[in-house]
């Protein structure tokens, strides 16, 4: 038999060490778990600083013991190596290890074990765990905010019918795949408008601009016969023409009674609210804030130094202030400047604001791409004979984005982390309708479950994103 | 504008407020003008932003070493912990703690104080206050000890080029820094002696306590939710600018016979943080900005004091909101020139 020496375990005495250790770590484990699942405290005989310390001793004494090189084990090796290559790690183990052994029961309990969820009341929270049964109560204002109980399937519909419309092009076949950029870009956005003024806000079929819309598509439609020498003169003259023959000539203002929906109820905007509200926001801002971001990066890097400066003023001047000040700015300051009698809806200008704060961001990520690329890139495009915009969609652009897609997520993301904030406007999404209910005086002092569940949702939303961006931008690494 | 009885001008600033703030870090009340509530808006917007950076810097750079330990466990942790806070709204975190986390604590009667000195009650965090005798003297002792140790620096550096002999900066700097002060005790007549809070009753069952410095639970929650949220971030940027560091450069130090401790100090340090300084900035300069989410509970930040209170009472929208948003944009613009001029001066120098 060979000599012992505990200081320096070798393989030599491996089942000796081994044994002794892997006891010694079951034991401080056991310990603790006792202590924190049934409240035993088997050593309760010790004094009590080292029967709170005792744990932590024997399992560092037992983490040292195994920590044997090159043992032929495989399960042993991987946890030296992982978890156990030194004492300081193997001391910073333990302490995770007991730390979780430890607040384990009080959440399970805060959560699951002495949680209610039965009931309507608040009589019936009578645990010392969670009261879910608020959430259960408040979960449709929590969706749909102050949206009529009996109107809520509109909203449903609407989101569950832009869902399957977004999903449309993992479907596509390899014929119509060129036409999904058009598709996502510039129809889908306008279905998904169309659902949610018609739909949700059950708006009059012929509002103003719908003399505009329907001029576009009437000379779209004509667009495709004319010869392409005159297209550029159409497509200027004759929209425009159509728009003024619609609106004063020919409808003028019988069409706007006419189009009254009155099957759908009318819901004004202040009336919506909750995760449904949240998604609304977060959509139309990604929508808008990208494209104008594209506009500002390219500007901001443009020959002519009035389109340059401007961009730089915008951008830096977005990127400046906090969004809380731009929202406060298009809630007291902005209707200042408007004739009298116009208005413009709360949601709208929201929206607004929220897309020019968010592009700014877009735009430097953007420019960021930009500037990675090679001058070589520009020079070769140029060279054959390129121009401006030929060379940025085909050649620049692909590549840039491709570049940007991490960092354009991570604006994306934090859009959608913004969107709380415009409750400073009186518009109640998740967040706003929770501190609603919070001062419900029938409901009072759950405000801690109602973060919590937000939380949860915010975290399955912004996880899903990241996770979502990670696998796009594996699709597209092509290496270099 | 005109048709609306709005006329324009910045001469409200000198009139009286009438209006009161909860927390303020210079002596304000009603009968002082808007722009000293200006002032103090700004102030307690630099004292909730400078914690938090503090703070976040500290946990961002631990979780992001932790990011980059080999042990599982640690790793794990800390991949958990920024997750967790990164994906979660900054507003959400603020309410949790001010309305959930922080509204759990005891009444002021009912505390149990910790180390004996420190209440952390539903009222606020009291904490002990130094009352000093001479402070002066005892900041000069302090300022002289920082440019002795500039000096020290720039000597030690030319007589390196010159002689190739290295001082040990480092111990010199830090002794300097606590003789000096002790120093002021002992001849400058500097005295400092602790204040701690006690217990006093406001009425039947009311209570509060007195003396030391109270921290109202607004601050906390928001310095809270900042720092944690912002450490993330910064453990992000910590983590990449180590990655950054390419291995060769490790080796080829070693091979020089470079000590360890050289190795980190004259090549990985300098490199990891070129790496690491721009984006920390940024993130510096989101967390003030973010610091104006503290109109929603209540703190009082510039947004609250004068975007909220001052513009209600005047209903001057156009000159308030564009004095603070010009506040904010000066700020970020003078980081965002200091940072160009700072990416400039650590740029690869590329022939």
């Amino acid at each position: 038999m060979n000599k012992l020496n505990f200081l320096q375990p070798d393989k030599n005495n491996l089942n000796t060490y081994l044994y002794t250790g892997v006891i010694l770590v079951a034991l401080s484990i056991f310990i603790v778990f006792l202590n924190s699942f049934f409240n035993k405290d088997i050593i309760y005989f010790l004094p009590g600083s080292i029967s709170f310390f005792l744990p932590l001793i024997l399992g560092f004494i037992g983490l040292h013991l195994i920590r044997i090189d090159y043992s032929g084990l495989k399960f042993l090796d991987s946890i030296n190596k992982n978890i156990n290559t030194n004492n300081f790690n193997a001391f910073l183990s333990l302490l995770i290890v007991f730390v979780i052994i430890k607040s384990l029961p009080p959440l399970l309990s805060w959560f699951i074990l002495d949680a209610n969820i039965a009931g309507d009341s608040k009589d019936v929270c009578t645990g010392s765990g969670a009261c879910w049964t608020y959430i259960k109560i408040w979960f449709n204002r929590f969706m749909y905010g102050m949206y009529p109980n009996a109107e809520q399937w509109r909203i449903n519909l609407s989101f569950i019918a832009l869902a399957f419309l977004g999903t449309i092009g993992f479907f596509a076949t390899e014929k119509f795949k060129k036409y999904l950029t058009l598709y996502y870009v510039a129809v889908y956005p306008v279905i998904a408008f169309f659902f949610i003024f018609f739909f949700i806000s059950g708006g009059p079929i012929f509002f103003d601009f719908s003399y505009g819309i329907i001029a576009a598509v009437i000379s779209i439609i004509i667009g495709f016969f004319i010869p392409s020498k005159f297209k550029m003169y159409y497509f200027i003259i004759v929209p425009i023409t159509l728009y003024i023959l619609l609106k004063y000539v020919f409808f003028y203002e019988e069409l706007i009674e006419l189009g009254k929906l009155e099957a759908l109820e009318w819901v004004e905007t202040g009336a919506w609210g909750g995760l449904s509200l949240t998604f609304i926001v977060s959509f139309f801002c990604l929508i808008f804030c990208f494209p104008i971001g594209l506009f500002l990066s390219l500007g901001r890097r443009s020959d002519f130094p009035i389109i340059k400066y401007f961009s730089i003023g915008m951008i830096e001047f977005w990127r400046g202030v906090p969004l809380i000040t731009v929202l406060f700015m298009s809630s007291v300051m902005f209707p200042m400047f408007l004739p009298e009698d116009m208005f413009i809806d709360k949601l709208v200008r929201v929206i607004i604001a929220i897309s020019l704060f968010e592009a700014a961001y877009v735009a430097e990520v953007i420019r960021g791409g930009l500037q990675a690329l090679p001058r070589g890139q520009y020079d070769a495009a140029k060279s054959l004979g390129m121009g401006y915009w030929k060379m940025h969609i085909l050649v620049i652009l692909p590549q840039a984005l491709k570049l940007v897609i991490p960092g354009i997520a991570n604006t994306f993301l934090a859009l959608v982390k913004d969107t709380p904030l415009i409750f400073v406007v009186g518009l109640l999404e998740i967040v706003g309708m929770l501190n609603l209910a919070k001062t419900n005086p029938e409901w009072l002092g759950f405000a801690m479950e109602g973060y919590v569940f937000a939380s949860v949702l915010f975290f399955i939303i912004c996880y899903a994103m990241s996770k979502y961006s990670y696998n796009l931008e594996q699709k597209y690494k092509t290496e270099r | 504008m005109e048709n609306r009885g709005i006329t324009f001008g910045y001469g409200f600033l000198s009139q009286e407020s009438s209006f009161d703030v909860q927390f303020s870090l210079i002596e304000y009340d009603g009968s002082h003008s808007y722009f000293r509530a200006y002032l103090v808006g700004l102030l307690n917007t630099i004292l909730v932003s400078v914690i938090g950076i503090i703070f976040a810097t500290i946990i961002g750079v631990v979780i992001g070493i932790a990011r980059l330990s080999n042990n599982y466990l640690i790793n794990r942790t800390a991949g958990v912990y920024v997750e967790f806070f990164r994906n979660i709204p900054l507003l959400l975190q603020i309410f949790f703690w001010y309305f959930a986390a922080l509204r759990a604590l005891p009444l002021p009667q009912d505390t149990e104080p910790m180390f004996g000195v420190f209440f952390l009650t539903i009222k606020g965090f009291f904490v002990p206050a130094f009352v000093w005798n001479n402070l002066d003297v005892f900041i000069y002792s302090i300022i002289a000890a920082i440019i002795s140790i500039i000096f020290i620096r720039i000597y030690a550096k030319k007589k390196q080029e010159n002689e190739g002999i290295q001082t040990p900066v480092l111990s010199i700097s830090i002794g300097l820094l606590f003789i000096l002060p002790i120093l002021s005790f002992l001849f400058g007549g500097v005295d400092a002696s602790v204040e701690i809070p006690v217990i006093k009753q406001l009425s039947q069952s009311g209570f509060t306590y007195e003396g030391g410095i109270k921290l109202p639970p607004e601050l906390i929650s928001l310095a809270l939710a900042l720092s944690l949220y912002t450490a993330t971030f910064i453990a992000e940027c910590v983590r990449a600018g180590v990655q950054g560091v390419s291995k060769g450069q490790k080796e080829a130090a070693a091979s020089i016979g470079l000590t360890p401790n050289q190795v980190l100090k004259l090549v990985v340090m300098p490199q990891a943080l070129r790496i690491i300084i721009p984006p920390t900035t940024n993130q510096y300069l989101n967390l003030t900005k973010n610091s104006s989410l503290a109109a929603a509970i209540a703190y009082p930040d510039l947004v609250l004091v004068f975007a909220g209170t001052a513009l209600m009472q005047t209903g001057r929208a156009i000159e308030i909101v564009s004095i603070t948003m010009l506040t904010y944009l000066s700020l970020s613009i003078s980081i965002s020139i200091f940072m160009n001029w700072y990416n400039k001066k650590i740029a690869i120098k590329e022939k």
